[in-house]
């Protein structure tokens, strides 16, 4: 099975101050096409930075990461974003939800930006998928946290994406919501199949998946899988 | 990998679903536009259709297509010159002077013009009652309107004028070549020419003016017989004034003013930028989550600017539509405002160019002033998504000094377009930028001495509310800069204002004339002299006048002078008829800059005389230099003893060229006297005694003068405090932009404070204290660099020393303050009606 995501020798640290913070020490791993892979770990091992790191959201101090066969080192800003709406979904802790945008225009800014002309009907057939046909007018300030992460799925699946990350995609549901949330993650992962990315604490959601990695303090303890 | 394919379309779409959902704030920066677009587009289109209108009606105005026209009866070569041009089609004769009324009480000063049968050609008499223009050629005169109402005078009552008394033939409304204000001070009087001879005022001294008006042929090039005829006439102290130039004279007065205004409203203009600026910095602070989703998406650092670009383009080009739909509708005010003053009644229309102007202004104004705020969304992280990341803390140096002089540029090529002059737009600039300067350095000096000096020991809510004003995102400085600037064109205007009349009232209070009697032959001297101390009244001065012209000046006869097309002198110099006095001591009003003064000599050869400054500058003469005057047929020889400065402001008689005593006392002359009348019945009862036994002398009340000028200054105030309030307006709006923009952040603060235990009473009362800070300050440093500008003002354009009115301090300080204050707390309120849990939980979503 080809790798998706490589992962090779990252580090990565941060000024705090008058210090320097190790954030990432010599991680490496890999994801294939259609896994499901979680990271795990207490807070401040790096799970964050690692993924915003393997998603282009930042840049590298030491190693490579390889995203869709694109060495993320040799683009730039404009360049990395480009890839994403490509190939990579998002799905937040906090939803991240345009506040300005209905759930419809939020879940069709993606394929707008692949300049996509039936984006309107692609977006409608999303919420249908997650359950929000009848919400799509409806502000992000008008829906309850469980429903504006549904649409943020719907968002995230909008431009049938090779790769998903996830950071702590349940973690502020409640429990009944987050499974929900949880199997519908699963599902279309299953149905379109992409790869998944979770950085989760939930040690639960992280047996679903394929293969997982623990951080402490910025280093791979453990790998499952 | 391919490039992601949106197009403008998008990026239009994704501003209007954005802006929809912010359109409060949006509609603030809209408003803000809108009224400084209002205010330039308003005066800049009134001032254009002023001029079109003055060019239109210019036929009307002069009453023909040209006229030729002399201080002295013409001589024989410019008659020739009238015959060869087929002869005038009308005659006329003007002079100031005092009219009686018969059967009623009281005199008054009244141009009297006396002109043939047929004038004018173009406009018209309009009368009342209208058959009176018909029968004007009768023998009637027609009184000014004004006058008539004034005198409750009928048609059929009687106007003597010197030795002829005429019946009145109606009421006079308008007529072409009287103009309003000199008119306020003496009304016309039309009599039939052949009356003129009749009255016996056209006396020595006597100041007349012979005009001939002439109807072109048609296709008949004006400009070309202007230029061909001027020389010519110009030597026989002559001139020949067009319709057209006319027009180019009248437009030109209307257009100092009409720039002036312009600068106000772009003040106004640039006072709105100033908020959009600092309202798209807080504006882009609070999109500073949704940039990063957008860039985590995929979206282009140029795609996420352009999103905010777009939307302030739009604003800026709503803001110019609305703003010159309003400028139409305060276009309708200022004929109310300015009444009279205007020459030509003003159509106003909306232009075209109009709609251009006030689009682009708006476009390119809010651009310019919300560049550098937006300049942030590229270096927002996409990062922010997942945590929050500190921005880098310098934006490109490169990009920052671009916006910096792109704004500066714009607004010095803004101003030259309106001023018209290098010198002026530089200085408009420059004053702008120290301004605003001070303001800033003040603003900002006080938030750093406000941290330095924290007062750790007050209570907690006049410490909150101080910590308030350096907080980050603070309103400090967009609020000091917008109530500062706004404070400051208001004050400076009162004091300008009140710097003009004061100086006029100097006069009137102090033990100086109140009325001057002009055209006093010699032989009447003695006997005016007597009738005014008759009547308890003392003589202040006896001016003696000599009229003279000059002859050669530093040995160069005035033709060659003229002939001279590299000579610097001007022709005013060479053409004037100059009045002239003697006497031995200098007056109030004068000071020597140059040489020595000479008050007395014995010997008629090289006689010391003193110039003014400025006559000094146009003769281009200096002390030493000689210069022979015809006095009346006899040359006479002198030399420039010294150069005075006069102050020509003061209402009192002064003098271009003074002769010591001892030379002129012999040449024909005739005098001015003043003197000081204890009251209006006083004046009246004078006045009419003086009329009756001396028809010809001329008197001036300056009492009415001091009236008409405060009428006519209050006027030109009421449009030019109209104009500045409008950067008071806009300083509202920015105020409640800011307020309104800053609401989240004050709603969230207040949430936490009162979940702590804080009372919605303590939380007003903190936001009391932060705005009458705020306010207090900004009014006081307006008010302050107000003294600064006016003392500079009264030092280099006024040369009088410059006491500030207290009314700024007491009224415009206090009254800002409160508005700041009221819209500042009004507006809060709603911050304190949230419940906590739910601004918090909100916040959580």
């Amino acid at each position: 099975m080809s790798k998706i995501l490589k992962v090779q020798n990252l580090s990565k640290t941060y000024r705090s101050g008058e210090h320097d913070l190790n954030v990432l020490n010599n991680v490496s791993f890999e994801v294939s096409r259609g896994e499901t892979f979680a990271i795990v770990g207490p807070s401040g091992s790096g799970k964050t930075t690692l993924l915003g790191l393997c998603a282009g959201l930042d840049t590298t101090d030491a190693g490579e990461i390889w995203l869709c066969d694109r060495n993320l080192f040799d683009l730039d800003e404009d360049g990395r974003a480009r890839l994403r709406n490509e190939n990579v979904g998002f799905v937040f802790q906090d939803f991240q939800l345009l506040p300005t945008l209905t759930a419809l225009e939020n879940v069709i800014v993606p394929l707008e930006l692949r300049g996509i002309r039936n984006a309107s009907e692609q977006g409608r057939e999303l919420l249908v998928k997650v359950g929000l046909e009848d919400r799509s007018g409806h502000y992000p300030s008008q829906l309850s946290g469980g429903e504006q992460q549904r649409v943020a799925l719907a968002r995230a699946f909008a431009n049938k994406p090779s790769i998903l990350f996830a950071d702590e995609p349940t973690g502020n549901l409640d429990d009944e919501t987050g499974t929900k949330i949880e199997n519908l993650l699963f599902e279309l992962n299953k149905e379109q199949g992409t790869a998944l990315v979770i950085v989760t604490h939930d040690l639960d959601l992280a047996q679903k998946t394929d293969k997982s990695i623990r951080l402490r303090s910025g280093k791979i303890e453990e790998t499952v899988g | 990998m391919g490039k992601n394919n949106t197009g403008f379309s998008w990026l239009l779409k994704m501003a209007w679903r954005d802006g929809k959902a912010s359109y409060g704030k949006l509609l603030l920066f809209v408003f803000s536009i809108t009224l400084g677009v209002a205010a330039v587009v308003s005066v800049h289109s009134f001032s254009r259709l002023l001029k079109e209108n003055i060019a239109s009606q210019s036929k009307a105005l002069l009453g023909a297509d040209y006229v030729i026209e002399s201080n002295k009866p013409v001589n024989d070569r410019v008659m020739g010159i009238m015959d060869s041009l087929g002869g005038a089609d009308a005659r006329e004769i003007n002079f100031s002077s005092m009219a009686a009324f018969p059967g009623h009480d009281g005199t008054k000063l009244v141009e009297v013009r006396g002109v043939d049968d047929g004038f004018p050609f173009y406009g018209e008499l309009e009368t009342k009652p209208v058959s009176a223009a018909d029968d004007f050629g009768t023998g009637k005169a027609l009184v000014d309107a004004t006058t008539m109402l004034q005198f409750n005078l009928k048609v059929g009552d009687s106007i003597k004028l010197g030795a002829v008394t005429l019946p009145i033939g109606g009421a006079l409304e308008n007529v072409p070549g009287s103009t309003s204000v000199f008119g306020a001070i003496a009304p016309p009087v039309l009599i039939p020419f052949r009356y003129i001879e009749a009255t016996g005022l056209v006396q020595t001294g006597s100041r007349i003016d012979y005009k001939y008006y002439f109807q072109s042929d048609e296709g008949q090039d004006l400009t070309l017989l202007n230029e061909t005829l001027e020389p010519v006439l110009d030597a026989e102290d002559a001139d020949l004034d067009t319709h057209l130039s006319e027009a180019r004279r009248l437009g030109r007065r209307y257009e100092n003013f009409g720039k002036f205004l312009n600068l106000v409203g772009f003040i106004a203009l640039l006072l709105g930028c100033v908020g959009i600026a600092s309202g798209m910095g807080i504006y882009v602070q609070m999109k500073v989550k949704s940039i990063a989703v957008l860039k985590c998406l995929g979206a282009t650092k140029r795609q996420s600017y352009l999103i905010f670009f777009v939307q302030i383009a739009c604003m800026g080009i709503i803001g110019g539509l609305l703003g010159t739909t309003l400028a139409y509708f305060l276009q309708q005010l200022f004929p109310l405002l300015l009444g009279d003053l205007l020459p030509v009644e003003v159509g106003i229309t909306l232009s075209f160019q109009s709609i251009v102007l006030g689009i682009s202004l708006g476009l390119a104004m809010s651009i310019l002033f919300a560049l550098y705020p937006l300049m942030r969304t590229l270096y927002v992280s996409p990062l922010q998504t997942l945590r929050v990341v500190q921005e880098p803390q310098s934006r490109s140096k490169w990009a920052t000094t671009a916006v910096g002089l792109g704004i500066v540029l714009f607004v010095f090529c803004f101003s030259l377009w309106l001023l018209g002059d290098l010198m002026r737009s530089l200085f408009f600039v420059l004053g702008l930028l120290v301004v605003f300067l001070v303001l800033t350095g003040i603003a900002r000096l006080f938030m750093g001495m406000l941290k330095k000096f924290f007062p750790h020991s007050w209570s907690f809510i006049p410490r909150q509310s101080l910590r308030n004003l350096f907080r980050p995102q603070n309103q400090t400085l967009v609020l000091v800069l917008s109530i500062g600037i706004g404070t400051f064109l208001i004050s400076t205007l009162y004091f300008t204002k009140d710097m003009l009349l004061e100086k006029a009232a100097i006069e009137d209070r102090a033990n100086s004339a109140n009325m001057i009697l002009m055209d006093i032959q010699s032989q009447q001297v003695e006997a005016v002299s007597h009738t005014i101390e008759a009547s308890g009244i003392p003589v202040i001065d006896k001016i003696p006048i000599v009229t003279m012209r000059v002859a050669t000046l530093n040995g160069k006869p005035v033709e060659a002078i003229r002939k001279d097309t590299t000579s610097q002198v001007s022709r005013w110099i060479l053409n004037h008829e100059f009045r002239v006095t003697y006497r031995d001591s200098l007056i109030q009003s004068e000071q020597i800059t140059e040489g020595e003064w000479i008050g007395k000599v014995d010997s008629d050869t090289n006689v010391p005389i003193s110039v003014s400054n400025s006559f000094a500058e146009m003769a281009k003469v200096t002390v030493g230099d000689p210069v022979v005057f015809n006095v009346q047929g006899r040359l006479m020889n002198t030399i420039v003893k010294s150069v005075r400065e006069v102050d020509w402001n003061r209402l009192q008689p002064n003098f271009s060229v003074v002769f010591p005593a001892g030379v002129l006392e012999k040449a024909p002359q005739f005098g001015v006297m003043t003197t000081r009348t204890k009251d209006d019945l006083g004046s009246a009862q004078l006045q009419q005694q003086l009329v009756a036994q001396f028809p010809n002398v001329s008197i001036l009340d300056l009492k009415r003068i001091l009236n008409l000028l405060e009428d006519i200054l209050g006027k030109i105030g009421w449009v030019i405090n109209f104009m500045a309030f409008f950067s008071i307006f806009v300083g509202v709006a920015v105020l409640m932009g800011a307020i309104y923009s800053s609401k989240h952040q004050r709603v969230k603060q207040s949430a936490l404070l009162r979940t702590l235990g804080a009372q919605g009473r303590q939380i007003l009362q903190m936001i009391a204290i932060e705005y009458a800070i705020l306010g207090f300050l900004g009014a006081f440093m307006g008010v302050v660099l107000a003294v600064l500008a006016s003392s500079l003002l009264a030092y280099m354009l006024f040369d009088t020393a410059f006491a500030p009115s207290w009314i700024p301090f007491a009224i415009i300080l206090p009254a800002i303050t409160l508005l700041v204050f009221a819209l500042g707390v009004g507006n809060s309120i709603e911050v304190i009606r949230n419940s906590p849990l739910s601004v918090l939980k909100k916040e959580k979503e």
